[in-house]
């Protein structure tokens, strides 16, 4: 088993939070596991981005080669585009379909969602509006989560136990709200990937 | 079983001077390398041992302290960026000479592609220019591992041990396992006292000494562990592949790689080895992350003959990082498939957070300054350097910390006016006061803004040397204190933002404005502390 992941986003989106509640599912599978992040000046909300390799096997480079990634996972449509040359020629792209317009130049709204819709492989979910409608605003990166979890290969319980042991500290409601959010996402993706 | 942690390569390496028995950690904030020192802040062994672990003022200040705990016999480590051993330096080089007595170790952190600073030097320059040794991981269990071999080789050769992490290193995570921890060291002195007292006569024995012992280390070089040695089947290559470069080599050969390689993780270069492989194979390639140390030694100036290919002659690129694409064109690798870039991506910059006090700071600054025909701001390093971009296009410098300041006098004496120099609060204590003093002492007609968000923002918000004694400091520098002016940046302060400005602008002399107000991530930190 082998799965290259691009995480990607803008500063502040919660990116990191997705890479380690797979980090937690993938150690618990015992797999091996190396994450690249992005800190420092990057994350004024400037475009962010986490290299994350699994495998059963050893992983050397920190970085995903070009062509290498089986998903791009992003909480920002543009932000999803940016690293198509990562992309795998049968990769998928999960991503959020909210735009963050902090720059005068932002692309056309349906310019982004042509080229999206064109790749062979793409799920697109509207995470903000999954996540307030399970009750928990500010989990769209968990309901993004939940939308990939049908692609990487790990068991969703498997996930669904990360959430509950990243999330443990700030008590029950949280990991509930988050756990809600996680599979709104996930049945959402199964209806897209189903067709 | 052991014990695994998911760790950065930085927590990795942290945790590894732990367990080897750390009596104190010294540094300034950089990134990539704050994530050592915050590791180990937040380590309940830390706590439990008494470790040293604040902050420090600068790196040379840090290096400093380093070198008086190894003094006594205890181990020590300091960390920085790698423009940080600018700053500590002297103390860096004059640490070989005066040798270590408990283990010493100097983490720098490089950032090729300079993902958040302003130049990509190379630190194992500096390890060859100081004869001190240089270590440098390519995995986080590596981090974990090396760290001991650090402290080890120090003190068994009685030097300084140069840690050097890259960027990918340090903020890259992996499982390590760990050992056990060992003890600190108890309290001893040098057993060649002269040495540390750098006068000439001491020095020219210790220096002769000190190029003997380089030769050693060589030796141990070629020895180490960490210096692999792979044979290969194919003798028409032979590579030789330094830091993580080993890493995106291995990536392009999933297999093993058919070609001779050389690994070089531990320096002085270990020359035998190279000799080795040059001997074995037809052509030669380098791949190292960072500037060519290693290229540059192995070409020389004299013809050589065999052909040798890397970063100076255009297979790999010049400037930068790696990575395994560029690592794989090196190695005549037909590239993956791929999508091709999209074409209505557009770059997306950082930006100063909505509400900083930075930005109304900015705001009053660029109103005033307009009102003069050639107004320059000589800026600074920290997140008020974002100044520069749109909407403010507010400053005209930025160089290395505390630069501002004495850029401002040197402009002044020239006639500029204004000359206004703007600082943030940590970079004032790291490299500021100093030049501030000399304002005072020449009499230069010019407005410092020291900016004060009452932390260390940009490299996350650690605490700042100076919080609380700002305008203390400046009125004990001589700044006169009917010129030191506090002001709180808020839109509804403008005006008298704006009017502070203007009259300190107009006074002949060495004035300081200090508008404070806390960083909105940090208070947003703090507000969540206390609602717990
Ligand atoms: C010699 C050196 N050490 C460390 C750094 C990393 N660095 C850049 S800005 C900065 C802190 C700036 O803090 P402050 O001046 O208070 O400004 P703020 O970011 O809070 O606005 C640091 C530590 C550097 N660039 N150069
Ligand atoms: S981190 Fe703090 S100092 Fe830096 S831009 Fe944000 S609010 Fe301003």
């Amino acid at each position: 088993m082998k799965k290259d992941i691009i995480l990607s986003g803008v500063g502040g989106q919660g990116i990191l939070s997705i890479a380690t509640v797979i980090g937690h599912a993938a150690l618990a599978e015992g797999l091996q596991l190396k994450q690249a992040e992005v800190h420092g000046m990057s994350q004024r909300g400037g475009d962010v981005q986490s290299h994350l390799r699994i495998s059963s096997r050893e992983i050397r480079s920190d970085l995903i080669p070009r062509g290498g990634a089986d998903l791009i996972v992003s909480l920002e449509p543009m932000e999803a585009l940016r690293y198509l040359p990562w992309l795998a020629a049968e990769g998928w792209v999960v991503t959020g379909t909210t735009p963050v317009v902090n720059i005068p130049n932002y692309p056309d709204e349906a310019d982004l969602k042509r080229e999206l819709q064109a790749l062979p492989h793409v799920i697109l979910l509207d995470a903000e509006a999954l996540a307030r409608e399970a009750g928990s605003p500010r989990s769209a990166n968990m309901a993004l989560l939940g939308a990939t979890a049908p692609l990487l290969g790990i068991e969703a319980g498997q996930l669904e136990a990360g959430i509950r042991a990243i999330f443990a500290r700030k008590g029950e409601a949280v990991v509930e709200a988050n756990l809600a959010a996680f599979r709104a996402g996930y049945q959402t993706a199964q209806k897209q990937t189903e067709r | 079983m052991p014990k695994r942690e998911l760790l950065l390569g930085d927590e990795a390496l942290a945790l590894g001077a732990l367990h080897a028995g750390l009596s104190g950690v010294f540094a300034y904030p950089g990134t990539p390398s704050t994530e050592i020192t915050e590791y180990i802040q937040g380590h309940p062994l830390a706590a439990e041992r008494g470790v040293h672990r604040t902050w420090s003022t600068n790196e040379k200040t840090a290096m400093e302290e380093a070198l008086g705990m190894s003094f006594v016999g205890k181990r020590a480590m300091v960390c920085m960026k790698h423009v940080g051993l600018n700053v500590a330096a002297d103390a860096f080089v004059n640490s070989a000479m005066t040798g270590a007595h408990g283990g010493l170790v100097v983490v720098v952190a490089d950032d090729p592609s300079m993902h958040s600073s302003q130049n990509e030097q190379d630190s194992r320059f500096y390890g060859q220019f100081a004869l001190i040794p240089v270590l440098e991981p390519a995995s986080q269990q590596e981090a974990y591992d090396m760290a001991r071999a650090a402290f080890d080789l120090s003190e068994r050769y009685r030097i300084p041990v140069l840690m050097r992490l890259t960027t990918r290193m340090a903020h890259s995570r992996a499982v390590v396992e760990v050992a056990a921890p060992r003890d600190p060291n108890p309290l001893s002195y040098p057993e060649q006292p002269r040495q540390w007292v750098l006068m000439p006569g001491n020095s020219r024995l210790r220096y002769k000494a000190l190029i003997d012992d380089y030769a050693r280390l060589e030796n141990e070089a070629v020895r180490s562990p960490f210096n692999r040695y792979t044979e290969g089947s194919d003798r028409r290559l032979g590579i030789i592949a330094c830091g993580i470069a080993r890493n995106y080599l291995m990536e392009n050969y999933p297999e093993g790689c058919p070609y001779p390689v050389l690994e070089i993780a531990q320096y002085p270069l270990p020359k035998e080895s190279v000799r080795r492989l040059a001997a074995e194979c037809q052509e030669l390639l380098i791949i190292e992350e960072g500037q060519p140390l290693v290229e540059q030694a192995v070409r020389g100036v004299l013809p050589v003959p065999l052909k040798i290919r890397g970063r100076l002659t255009g297979e790999l690129p010049r400037t930068g990082e790696l990575t395994p694409d560029s690592v794989r064109a090196a190695l005549g690798l037909a590239p993956h498939r791929a999508h091709a870039a999209s074409e209505i991506v557009v770059p997306r910059p950082p930006a100063l957070c909505q509400g900083c006090g930075h930005r109304d700071m900015y705001t009053a600054l660029t109103e005033v300054v307009r009102e003069f025909p050639d107004g320059k701001v000589f800026s600074d390093i920290g997140c008020y350097t974002l100044g520069w971009l749109a909407p403010f296009h507010a400053i005209d410098t930025c160089v290395d910390m505390g630069a501002s300041i004495t850029m401002a006098i040197g402009a002044a004496h020239a006639g500029q006016h204004p000359a206004i120099a703007v600082i943030g609060d940590s970079t004032f204590t790291h490299s500021g006061m100093t030049g501030l003093l000399d304002a005072v002492n020449e009499g230069a007609d010019i407005t410092v803004v020291i900016s004060d968000n009452l932390t260390t923002g940009m490299t996350g918000g650690q605490d700042s040397a100076g919080t609380g004694r700002l305008e203390q400091i400046c009125a004990g520098i001589g700044v006169d204190p009917a010129h030191i002016r506090v002001v709180v940046p808020l839109p509804k302060n403008r005006e008298e933002m704006k009017q502070i400005l203007r009259e300190e602008i107009a006074y002949k002399g060495v004035s300081v404005i200090i508008p404070r107000r806390e960083c909105i991530q940090t208070a947003k930190r703090h507000a969540a502390a206390k609602n717990k």
